[in-house]
């Protein structure tokens, strides 16, 4: 009752097609940007904007990328670890030679030149097809991150072969570098979400988007309408590996600091392509609400016991932690195959009747 | 240029004509390790044949194989005993993951069944750990680990024996397949589900029988690498090594992915003995991959694979 | 349906119960000491003795004295698996508890590259013994950053003149060749310029061998070595790594009085899977091994006998067990240094800096606290947060390890200006200045 559209009349074919045509909506993610960018700051502890909600962020927009690429355009990749390595070595190697740039430009560029990577890895993708195209990035995510542990040029010749975040300032305030507060990072990352979500939507409510998901679909009855399958693929990868290569330099200079290439490896790939499975194939609010998932669910897993006083043992805790994830993960494809975003949809139509119940 | 050129394409070749024992040991050492893959691999592709499922865990059944076995001998059981008990708790483990896992999961797609595994993967790891604990363990056959010299090459004992298994596992299997009433059912089940169900198979005690087989196959691949590595975590991670077997040799074939592990294998080494020096070493785990994928490009459904036919 | 409202239900308590995250507050005349282990994962086997053995200790100092100098050590335990996002996870959750931690001692380089920027911001000392950034050995860049008894670099300098010792002098290195094979990580890779610079000093022809994460399959390698054929092998190797290298190296017939481990591949978990192919296997240590030492009696009596330990009563004595026991001891050691300043109470962070920078540990004490003859002295200054550095070369016999050699001390004059210059260059990068000793206290 409360989320009828009764009574809002479109006029304009702009408003018609807006992203968040019914106003309750509007509301609702008014409220929450609100929320994220000024009330979050505020209340958070150190402990939580540190810990949960600047890697939410990141997270959020690597599962975001990968979700582009397997959600819509059905190119499996688990070469997410190996791609956020690019965009991170990059964003390094361009701010330590151009320290005048602003960050945030680093951090662009960083992404351009993990699409052209992506865009040469992407190149199998035209003959081979499924699990085999799987196994086939993770070619990519072995040979990256092999390359950017043999190659002392990448981490400036550091005797440590770690690449450290150098501090730098937008604005007069510090961005990275220890000295960076949680609350400007975290603010940092949220913008770029923020904006990258926005493009992200418009790109799959709009033509690319479509061909994407033709491709996904039938990709020969694709190619015969004319959409043409080198373009769209190689655009699909590049677009996603933007996106996960912005978030990979995020991950180095807003939430860790340092990073050695083990930080990148093959968990994060699982990790990211869970999100993005659990929050829910092509779709971008499941990128979220599976990032929050898997983000929460090991510190859910971690304090619980403190918060119920349980004096477990570590090494039982973790273990056990492992079991509820694995279990959790069943669990959650046999309730809803379709992701935490689909839950969301039902919950939406339920809420057009209540308290009605048709 | 020109030097570049000569020492990525005259040097190590050079190099490999110049000692040609040394080549022999290494080919062999590349076709015993590419075995120890297979062996790995044979699981993977007996729970794709049957049941369309990539299972990623098991890489983990692996460790568990191991893990049950070496705990059963240290609380004093003999081998074959341990060997009996193991087998019941691995087609126990088989039960289980089609009761809790597949059955509900059934008509649902590829990819997410593949997640499933990946969460069994989780369980697993956890579970194991919890039962048996973290420490390493010595997994003792009865066959050293110590090499012998045959016309100046050197072969290892383990690795010999463990050669040998994966062959006769992989006629067993192969027999398995094509002679029996049950094979011919697995056969079945694999073309099409709905149309094996309709003539009468049961398709649920054929996925206990799959995946206790590929149970099976993880206790042999337990054994033989927790002899040659020690049976502890990392154990799970050979599955990874095994992908590239996978895909080479094509997901629904059991002579690839001999074929397949005896040609990564090979390659692995080669490229790591003779090209690996040049570019500072260690390029085993990506050049396995890379070279699967050049295969892929000629034939995009492995060497032995099934022709993937699309319908528009 | 039901299960589908049982997941939903769940989600929904989840995220209302969430931001409980309590922090507790320590009680007065009680520090905290957080305690950074893996005792799960890939490389629990070595990380659970050590883990074991820093925990025995701390409970036997509170159970027989109450405490250090009367104030009792909160030892909370928090699971990093070796992977640095847990370990800075935990780092977050715990810097701030029970009153303030007082010192982490992360056990992963990895991860204390994560820590060194952030020890200098929340004023918390990291203590990175015998691993981590072996730069930060010039404490005028790193004040908050300790790594005594020795580093990587001084390690791999002290092994080679063992090996030029074991030769018959240092001289005779030459044309000889040495084999290093290390972890393809930073912390494999640490002793690789020490041993480059040496190799041109003493002319040895030294061959770098790198093995990939985790370190399960290493034919190719081994095969490498064959055909090397070298005098000696060293290995920087961690986890699954080192007893694949020494069964393999056993399987290829190496002699393995020629192969020698770092201090963190020559453990009991490393040899004992290789049975007695191992017999003869030398690895460094900076501590003796073996629990017949008065510490270990006490730990038995206080904590094993009143049922507080962890892990099993057999396991004490083994070489990692004693590492833990050993950077316990420096830890509570640098406390009382401090105490003894500040007064018997709880320290702050800035204390127990003083305390670390401060740490004079002379034979004398150490037969005080219990631990004769168990390790050298340390004396750690404002410049040298690395103590003086020597090595003992230990062997392993089928059944335990025993000390084959004298303390060898490391090549200052090689190691000292490279360190200098690393650490200059890292700090730099942090934005530090560097500080002068001489004003200081």
């Amino acid at each position: 009752m409360i989320y009828r559209e009764a009574g809002q009349f479109k006029s304009t074919y702009a408003s018609d097609q807006a992203v968040f045509p019914i106003l309750q909506d509007r509301i609702v993610v008014g409220l929450g940007l609100a929320a994220a960018f000024v009330a979050l700051p505020l209340m958070a502890n150190e402990y939580w904007l540190q810990a949960v909600l600047i890697p939410f962020l990141i997270y959020s927009l690597a599962a975001l990328g990968l979700n582009l690429l397997t959600g819509y355009a059905g190119q499996v990749s688990l070469g997410t670890g190996g791609f956020m390595a690019v965009g991170a070595y990059s964003a390094f190697k361009i701010t330590s030679a151009f320290s005048g740039l602003s960050i945030l430009i680093v951090f662009l560029l960083a992404g351009l030149v993990t699409a052209l990577v992506g865009m040469l890895f992407g190149i199998p993708s035209l003959r081979i097809k499924g699990f085999y195209l799987a196994v086939a990035t993770l070619a990519a995510q072995f040979f990256l991150l092999w390359l950017f542990n043999k190659v002392a040029w990448f981490t400036d010749y550091a005797s440590s072969g770690t690449i450290t975040a150098p501090p730098r300032t937008v604005a007069g305030l510090m961005v990275t570098g220890p000295a960076a507060t949680a609350e400007i990072r975290y603010l940092t990352a949220l913008v770029f979400v923020a904006v990258f979500a926005l493009i992200a939507k418009n790109l799959v409510r709009g033509r690319v988007g479509r061909s994407w998901m033709a491709i996904r679909d039938r990709d020969i009855a694709a190619e015969i309408i004319g959409v043409r399958p080198l373009r769209t693929k190689l655009l699909a990868f590049a677009i996603s590996s933007f996106f996960c290569g912005v978030a990979g330099a995020e991950y180095v200079f807003l939430y860790l600091g340092s990073a050695e290439t083990l930080a990148f490896d093959i968990n994060v790939s699982f990790l990211v392509l869970f999100m993005v499975i659990i929050g829910g194939l092509g779709s971008i609010l499941g990128s979220f609400l599976g990032a929050g998932f898997i983000v929460m669910v090991p510190i859910f897993l971690t304090n619980v016991p403190h918060l119920l006083g349980l004096a477990m043992p570590v090494a039982l805790q973790k273990q056990i932690e492992l079991m509820v994830f694995g279990g959790l993960i069943i669990l959650f494809l046999i309730v809803e195959p379709n992701g935490l975003a689909r839950l969301w949809q039902i919950g939406k139509e339920k809420l057009r009747l209540w308290p009605f119940p048709y | 240029m020109l030097e570049i050129l000569q020492a990525v394409l005259v040097g190590p070749v050079k190099d490999m004509i110049g000692a040609p024992t040394f080549l022999v040991e290494v080919v062999i050492g590349g076709l015993a390790a590419g075995l120890m893959y297979s062996l790995v691999a044979l699981g993977f592709v007996l729970i794709y044949k049957a049941s369309g499922v990539f299972n990623f865990a098991q890489g983990v059944m692996v460790l568990f194989a191991a893990l049950t076995l070496v705990g059963l001998m240290e609380r004093g059981a003999p081998l074959v005993a341990a060997l009996a008990l193991t087998m019941v708790v691995m087609g126990a483990l088989a039960f289980a993951i089609e009761r809790v896992v597949l059955r509900p999961l059934v008509n649902q797609e590829q990819i997410i069944l593949f997640m499933a595994t990946i969460g069994l993967n989780f369980f697993l790891e956890g579970f194991g750990e919890l039962v048996w604990g973290s420490n390493v363990k010595k997994l003792d056959v009865g066959i050293p680990d110590s090499s012998f010299t045959v016309w100046g090459v050197q072969v290892n004992r383990l690795e010999l024996t463990a050669a040998i298994t994966a062959a006769l596992l992989v006629a067993v299997m192969a027999v398995f397949f094509q002679r029996t009433r049950i094979g011919r059912a697995l056969r079945a089940v694999a073309d099409d589900h709905e149309a094996a169900l309709s003539i009468g198979i049961p398709l649920n005690t054929i996925w206990i029988v799959v995946w206790s087989a590929a149970g099976l196959v993880a206790i042999v691949a337990g054994i033989m690498w927790g002899a040659k590595s020690g049976v502890q975590f990392s154990l799970s991670l050979i599955a990874l090594k095994a992908l590239p077997v996978l895909i080479l040799g094509g997901f629904t074939s059991v002579p690839g992915a001999i074929v397949g592990g005896l040609i990564i294998g090979v390659g692995e080494k080669i490229a790591e003995v003779y090209w690996g020096p040049l570019v500072g070493g260690a390029i085993e785990n990506w050049f396995a991959y890379i070279l699967a994928l050049a295969f892929l490009l000629f034939r995009p459904q492995g060497l032995f694979g099934e022709k993937i036919i699309e319908r528009v | 349906m039901i299960l589908r409202r049982v997941m939903i239900a769940l989600l929904a308590a989840a995220v209302v119960a969430l931001p409980l995250a309590g922090i507790a507050m320590a009680q007065a005349k009680e520090m905290f000491v957080p305690s950074l282990v893996y005792r799960t994962g890939p490389y629990a086997p070595s990380g659970t003795p050590f883990a074991n053995g820093m925990w025995d200790y701390l409970t036997m100092l509170n159970e027989r004295d109450g405490g250090v100098n009367g104030v009792k050590l909160i030892v909370e335990e928090c699971e990093t698996q070796y992977d640095t996002k847990q370990g800075v996870e935990c780092y977050e959750r715990l810097k701030g508890k029970n009153g303030g931690a007082m010192v982490f001692n992360p056990l992963s380089t990895g991860i204390t590259y994560q820590l060194i920027p952030k020890a200098g911001v929340d004023k918390i000392v990291v203590h990175s013994m015998g691993y981590g950034m072996t730069a930060a050995a010039d404490g005028r860049w790193f004040p908050w950053v300790f790594n005594f008894p020795t580093t990587y670099w001084s390690q791999a300098s002290a092994v080679i003149r063992y090996i030029g010792q074991q030769e018959g002098g240092l001289d005779k290195l030459k044309g000889k060749k040495i084999v290093h094979i290390y972890h393809n990580s930073p912390y494999g890779k640490e002793a690789n310029p020490t041993l480059e610079e040496l190799a041109r000093k003493y002319g040895f022809e030294l061959t770098l061998l790198a093995v990939d994460h985790p370190g399960q399959e290493q034919k190719a390698t081994w095969l490498q070595v064959r055909r090397i054929n070298p005098a000696w092998v060293y290995m920087s190797g961690w986890g699954v790594m080192n007893q694949v290298a020494v069964k393999e190296a056993a399987a290829i017939n190496f002699p393995m009085d020629h192969f020698i481990g770092n201090w963190w591949s020559a453990s009991e978990a490393d040899v004992i899977p290789a049975g007695d192919g191992a017999k003869g296997y030398k690895g460094a240590t900076f501590h003796a091994p073996g629990a017949n030492f008065k510490v270990h009696a006490d730990i038995v009596k206080y904590v094993y006998d009143r049922g507080k330990n962890i892990g099993p009563k057999d396991k004490i004595g083994e070489a990692l067990y004693n590492r833990g026991v050993v950077n316990a001891m420096y830890m509570t050691e640098s406390f009382r240094t401090a105490m003894a300043k500040f007064g018997n109470k709880p320290l702050t962070t800035e204390q127990v800096r003083w305390g670390y920078e401060h740490l004079n540990l002379t034979e004398a004490r150490l037969d005080q606290v219990g631990l004769k003859g168990f390790t050298h002295p340390v004396k750690v200054t404002c410049e040298d947060h690395e103590g003086s550095g020597p090595v003992l070369i230990q062997q392993w016999d089928g059944a335990k390890w025993n000390i084959v050699s004298e303390w060898i001390p490391p090549m200052k004059d090689v190691v000292r200006p490279k360190l200098e210059a690393a650490a200059a260059e890292e700090g730099k990068k942090l934005g530090y200045t560097m500080r002068d000793c001489s004003k200081e206290n």
